[in-house]
């Protein structure tokens, strides 16, 4: 006990956060342990950017407690934190030049004189900016700020330093440079990191350990290998690298059912003929002659990447991304072969494979033989059948019968897209309205974290009348 | 020549209305009644030189209160929602669709003797003059200009970003330390603007009071108002020191500002 106390600097205890009605953080618990380079990583509007800012005291929690280095400090400002941050922006003061912005924090503890400039010289020359003391910051070319930003956090030699995003405004070869230089400087300052980013191979490359994030919820919090290539679910599997996700069934401990084939896995305790997700990484996928594997498909596009050959398979109906230092020509029929240990089981993120409601009618058409129903203020018409108001309906819709209104005008408006995943043969959409979850298939990318309105297919329901319970 | 020639109207409109007029009150400081060149009107302008003073420290004094009063409003103004930023820039701009005099009259009914604030006063046994000192004289600048103060630091204060004041506290600095190092610093364009538009016409400025200073010589401008019609010369001269003396302060509050600048 005494040794976990000390080993963990930062703790969020079931942490909520609401604006406006809509849930930020939906009660989150993450331990961060001392010196670790972590990354939380996710979508925008994931609520990683909220979570960096309730640790710097930027913002204080609906709910929960936060605690640092094993003691609550809720309520208590930034300025009384031993914590520095990053911001995403930058925002370095543009009145100061380089060294007054680095000497900013020293000067409001007012060190002495000779200690500023001897640590802003030493910060200087961590971050690679030697002689740079006298410029105007409004100056400096995107990254030399960046590095600013990061000595003027570091100098204050926080516990913890937090980074929002701090590469994001940078090209694509200096921010490589800059993962680099950060991770040096994590290793050089001995300081515990918690990096915010959505990009997950900045993640995968700078940190100790991965907290994948996305609406408010943590999914998972592992090692990079771990995360990579035991994804807890569909949304991490696809979130981090490139994944092949399939729906399968669980026949068994060990034996799963992908595209009507039995294949042997290694994972246990899912149940007997339970749906899930299975994930298998596109270099984990070997090529063989169509006669030795049980999966065969036929190769539609070759691309050629560099280091291998990224192909698209169809394997009913199905479309597989594999990765192979060899070619196989477009058109010839390839055998997929997938080792136990490579096929990763997790369980479906929707509960059920068909969405379903109780509404109400209010008004009942009977010479057009439909009726008028409300759900979830939402009032939209059925046609086909006939019941008088006030009867309670049970509807069963499948996948297929859900569709985003094109005209603007659905039956439920302001859905919010929780997840888009690829599945092979279309995507399987996560929604979320007031009150409920909704699973729906779409040959279109939607955007996630957007709001549409939802429209139903009524002629692919099932729909009976509840019995009132008296 | 492409660009000056839509400028020609401007310039006309300048020399016209700005250059000739300035001309005319430089003739007509540097001579006397019978037009030949003189520096009687400089000699008794200078006999106003008390008014003069004292029209300079009353603006300086309005001015300064307009100050302290407009610049935390500004700053809580600028750190509100855009809408309630909008509401209380509506707020601000109400007074000023009233016409200028109406307002001062308001100001004479409010304070005078036996008025509302008056009255209430001597029911806790205070009896003081409220109107017709320098100080009811001040209200009414400080009432008459606080929006052309508070708007400009506004304005610029809801340019600083947020973050920067996020990155101060960061960094250590208290609500004070904040305000002193980073909003402060930022704003002192504001500040420089605001001081400008307040300073130039309290110090110029006629009737507020003529009507709540109870007496047409406390402000030079008054005096100006006054005796032009029967003495254009000393009215000119008395102009052209204001003008200067205006000038001079704003090369000086310029200065100021320019060297922030050059910190920065």
């Amino acid at each position: 006990m005494k040794q976990a106390k000390n080993d963990i600097i930062v703790s969020l205890r079931d942490i909520f956060v609401e604006f406006d009605g809509e849930v930020i953080l939906n009660h989150i618990n993450l331990d961060i342990r001392d010196k670790e380079f972590v990354t939380i990583l996710g979508p925008s509007g994931c609520g990683k950017t909220t979570t960096l800012r309730i640790i710097g005291g930027f913002l204080e929690p609906g709910s929960g407690d936060v605690y640092f280095d094993g003691e609550k400090i809720n309520g208590l400002p930034p300025h009384k934190r031993n914590v520095n941050t990053v911001f995403q922006k930058y925002s370095l003061f543009p009145h100061l030049n380089v060294f007054e912005n680095i000497a900013f924090g020293m000067r409001i503890k007012k060190l002495p004189k000779d200690e500023i400039k001897k640590r802003v010289k030493e910060m200087l020359a961590i971050v690679d900016l030697k002689g740079y003391e006298k410029r105007s910051v409004a100056k400096l070319s995107g990254g030399q700020q960046q590095r600013v930003a990061i000595a003027r956090a570091l100098v204050c030699d926080p516990k913890v330093l937090l980074l929002d995003e701090p590469l994001g405004a940078l090209d694509l070869k200096l921010r490589k440079t800059m993962q680099w230089e950060l991770k040096q400087i994590q290793q050089k300052t001995n300081t515990t990191f918690i990096y915010v980013t959505h990009d997950q191979e900045e993640a995968l490359t700078m940190s100790d350990t991965v907290v994948v994030m996305n609406n408010g919820i943590i999914e998972q919090i592992g090692s990079p290998t771990d995360v990579y290539n035991e994804p807890v679910n569909a949304f991490v599997a696809d979130f981090i690298g490139e994944a092949n996700i399939i729906n399968a069934v669980m026949i068994d401990d060990c034996r799963v059912r992908v595209l009507g084939e039995e294949l042997e896995c290694v994972d246990k305790g899912f149940g007997q003929n339970t749906p899930v997700d299975i994930v298998i990484r596109p270099e984990d996928i070997e090529v063989v002659p169509p006669e030795q594997a049980k999966l065969v498909g036929e190769v539609k596009d070759v691309v050629f990447k560099g280091v291998h050959y990224e192909m698209t398979v169809m394997c009913k109906n199905c479309e597989w991304i594999i990765h192979s230092t060899e070619c196989s020509p477009v058109g010839s029929k390839i055998g997929m072969k997938i080792i136990p240990f490579n096929i990763q089981i997790m369980n479906k993120m929707f509960p059920h494979p068909y969405n379903q409601f109780v509404c109400e009618v209010v008004y009942a058409d009977e010479e057009n033989n439909s009726v008028t129903v409300t759900l979830e203020d939402s009032k939209f018409d059925i046609e086909g059948f006939c019941y008088p108001a006030g009867t309670k309906l049970k509807v069963t819709l499948p996948p297929q019968a859900l569709s985003i209104a094109g005209d603007g005008v659905g039956d439920i408006d302001d859905v919010y897209i929780e997840s888009v995943i690829f599945k092979g043969e279309h995507n399987e959409i996560i929604l979320e309205s007031d009150e409920q979850k909704w699973i729906m298939h779409s040959d279109v990318d939607e955007q996630v974290a957007t709001y549409v309105p939802l429209k139903f297919d009524f002629s692919k329901a099932h729909i009976e009348p509840v019995e009132e319970e008296s | 020549m492409r660009l000056r020639r839509p400028s020609i109207p401007y310039i006309i409109w300048m020399v016209v209305f700005t250059l000739v007029p300035i001309v005319l009150i430089l003739f007509y400081a540097l001579t006397d009644r019978s037009g030949s060149f003189s520096v009687e009107a400089f000699t008794k302008a200078v006999g106003y030189s008390d008014v003069f003073l004292r029209s300079i420290w009353i603006a300086f004094i309005s001015t300064l209160i307009c100050l302290v009063i407009a610049y935390p409003m500004g700053y809580i103004m600028s750190r509100q929602k855009r809408s309630v930023q909008n509401f209380l820039t509506m707020i601000i701009m109400i007074p000023m669709w009233m016409n200028f005099l109406l307002r001062i009259y308001a100001w004479v009914t409010l304070l005078q003797n036996r008025g509302p604030i008056d009255t209430m006063l001597s029911i806790f046994g205070i009896h003081t003059q409220l109107i017709g000192n320098q100080g009811a004289v001040i209200l009414g600048m400080v009432y008459e200009y606080l929006p052309f103060m508070i708007l400009p630091l506004y304005t610029v204060m809801s340019k600083i970003d947020t973050r920067l004041i996020e990155a101060a506290g960061d960094l250590g600095a208290n609500k004070f330390g904040v305000m002193r190092k980073v909003v402060f610093p930022l704003s002192i364009p504001g500040i420089i603007s605001g001081i400008t538009m307040v300073f130039v016409p309290t110090a110029s400025t006629f009737l507020v009071a003529q009507y709540l200073g109870g007496t047409n010589d406390i402000m030079i401008g008054d005096v100006i108002d006054k005796i032009f019609w029967s003495d254009h010369n000393t009215g000119s001269a008395i102009a052209l020191i204001l003008m200067v003396a205006i000038l001079i302060f704003l090369v000086i509050l310029n200065f100021f500002g320019d060297e922030e600048a050059i910190a920065a």
